[in-house]
């Protein structure tokens, strides 16, 4: 059964998020203006039929900006959950399996984990291979990136930063469910039928794993992409000149007397993509699983 | 219950020696030494080699390490490469304004999110609970450094009530210094006051449906006293310990703020040491800070088992 109110968050939350990805797909083939073309004449503009939410102090489209920005501050946050998922998946579902020494470690590392938020992982990898990850990236052989990718590649600092908090997390979530799983009869029976750890990882725990999983990607990727906007606004994570949600913030704070509508669009933005995903997970998980319990914020003690 | 302290205690310094190791293993061994970032990648090699020699980086890696932490324990944590004065003087000016921010952040935000949820949870179902909880939707989903940019917009340059940014310093009073607080101290307490208060509600909720609510009810105490005397002081169990743990979001949200009113809190501190390549700064200061968040949640534990001595009990098994 799911309640009446949840059913509706549920529907808005999967529309809003439908339309912010909607989007953002349409910005990588089409967006009203170039978002770096910049026109002095036309500058500081408020909402018209030809620019549909004003221009910046050079005449840019702040819409055809907004909208290259959410490929960026999107493929940011997605590429940190996705280290998190892959990561912590892989070290929880082992940690449930073994046991013993590894589990007992794991728990430790991520005790540990919890005291650097993405904040201070990104102080660090910004300190160290500079603020587009540029010397990391030599380090590895990498020195030419096409030309679509800069935007994404220069947020490399808060992909990282955001995929390391996000293992922990992810490994935990992971290692609880699994536990539960490992006690279930048809674990059990798999075990006496002769299939080996790995085989019953494989066939039996990482399906029954999908809800959970899906739910707590949704939550994450909502805090990932509030991580990257606080990034990029305070200069870790996308690039200038390359435009994201947070870098327009930031970017907007100058002229905030003058055209305070620059500083509430890409807030704006950055709000509806939280609160949509955070509706759909919260309407996913009643969907999926009424008995689970969701982990947000940082709200959970410890697994058991 | 010493039991208990004792394992508590020795987790606690486990805990700050790791994570002080990642630090340092993670800004001295990995490419890059702190001497060839500071100088850049144009160095001339005698000139690294002095650098180098001055910093104590031609010492074994175990010796660095464990000289580094003795004197971070002393208080000792080194000079500023860039400002030329030890680091510990540069913390010590920038606490003095981050710490109270952050304080003021989290009372402001205990204070209205528990009488909130309380509210809400006494009222459940109902217009009051439907509007607090939807409320606390849209509030987890601001981010507090575009809060503090609407602050800015309506009470700075709408109403000319409040600074933009800046900080006035404590010398000429608390007034002065606490009226460029305020804006940033909102804005960090209200993302987190929707937090608190949808924890408190279901917490509070939680506790109303235990026996002992019912037999007080069910022996003539008022619903009222029944919520405020025997559930709330209960369900704040569980909220105490979500304050400890948002404790590294609000250190990560004081660092964005400071950025956003241009207070010259530890937050500033970070981003200049950064521009200017001085990783000793950066190196202390995440130390620092993870340090923080390590004795916060030690202290949350301790408070824990002093409100809830069952707790304790059952961990010293």
């Amino acid at each position: 059964m799911i309640r009446r109110g949840r059913a509706a968050g549920l529907i808005i939350g999967g529309l809003l998020s439908a339309a912010i990805f909607l989007v953002t797909a349409v910005s990588f083939f089409w967006t009203p203006y170039s978002p770096t073309a910049i026109a002095i004449l036309e500058r500081l503009q408020g909402p018209s039929a030809a620019h549909w939410l004003g221009t910046d102090p050079f005449g840019r489209d702040v819409a055809s900006m907004l909208m290259v920005g959410a490929q960026n501050s999107l493929t940011v946050a997605l590429v940190g959950v996705t280290i998190g998922l892959v990561l912590g998946v892989a070290f929880g579902t082992v940690a449930a399996a073994r046991g013993g020494v590894l589990d007992a470690l794991l728990m430790r590392v991520s005790d540990i984990a919890f005291a650097f938020p993405a904040l201070l992982t990104a102080v660090m990898l910004t300190a160290l291979f500079g603020p587009d990850g540029g010397i990391l990236l030599r380090g590895i052989g990498i020195t030419t990136i096409p030309t679509w990718a800069t935007g994404m590649a220069s947020g490399l600092n808060a992909m990282l930063a955001i995929g390391i908090f996000n293992i922990p997390v992810f490994a935990r979530i992971t290692r609880g469910a699994a536990m539960s799983l490992w006690k279930r009869e048809f674990v059990t029976a798999a075990r006496a039928a002769g299939r080996s750890d790995a085989s019953v990882t494989w066939v039996h725990i990482l399906p029954n794993l999908a809800s959970v999983l899906i739910v707590q990607v949704t939550i994450q990727f909502a805090l990932a992409i509030v991580a990257e906007a606080g990034l990029s606004y305070v200069g870790l994570g996308t690039q200038p000149p390359n435009p994201s949600w947070g870098r327009l913030l930031y970017d907007s704070q100058t002229f905030i007397d003058k055209a305070p509508l620059l500083a509430i669009f890409p807030g704006l933005a950055i709000t509806l993509a939280v609160l949509g995903l955070n509706l759909l997970g919260d309407g996913l998980r009643d969907l999926l699983d009424p008995r689970l319990r969701i982990v947000r914020y940082g709200t959970e003690r410890k697994a058991a | 219950m010493i039991a208990w302290l004792g394992w508590r205690l020795v987790s606690f310094v486990a805990t700050l020696l790791v994570a002080s190791l990642v630090v340092f293993l993670v800004m001295e061994v990995l490419p890059g030494d702190p001497a060839s970032v500071m100088l850049g990648m144009g160095a001339r090699p005698e000139s690294l080699a002095a650098l180098r020699a001055q910093m104590g980086l031609d010492e074994p890696l175990l010796q660095r390490y464990v000289f580094w932490v003795a004197r971070l324990l002393v208080g000792d944590f080194g000079r500023s490469y860039t400002y030329s004065v030890p680091v510990a003087e540069l913390i010590g000016q920038r606490v003095l304004i981050s710490a109270p921010l952050a304080i003021l952040a989290i009372g402001l935000s205990t204070l209205l999110a528990i009488p909130l949820g309380v509210h809400a949870a006494s009222r459940r179902g109902r217009a009051g609970d439907v509007a607090v909880m939807g409320v606390a939707q849209i509030g987890v989903s601001v981010p507090n450094f575009w809060l503090g940019l609407l602050l800015i917009l309506c009470f700075a340059v709408w109403l000319p009530w409040l600074p933009a940014g800046g900080f006035a310093g404590w010398d000429k009073g608390v007034w002065p210094g606490l009226r460029s607080l305020i804006l940033p101290a909102v804005a960090l307490a209200l993302p987190q006051a929707a937090i608190l208060a949808r924890v408190t509600r279901s917490s509070v909720l939680d506790v109303l449906r235990a026996d002992y609510v019912r037999t007080a009810l069910a022996k003539g105490v008022s619903p009222r006293r029944a919520l405020w005397r025997h559930a709330v002081p209960n369900a704040l169990i569980p909220v105490v310990t979500i304050i400890g743990l948002q404790f590294s979001f609000l250190l990560a949200g004081t660092i964005i703020i400071e950025n956003v009113f241009s207070l010259p809190g530890l937050g500033r501190l970070i981003f200049q040491a950064i521009a200017q390549r001085d990783l000793i700064v950066v190196e202390d200061m995440v130390v620092l800070l993870a340090g923080s968040v390590i004795l916060v949640n030690l202290l949350v534990d301790l408070v824990y088992a002093v409100i809830d001595p069952r707790l304790a009990q059952g961990e010293a098994r």
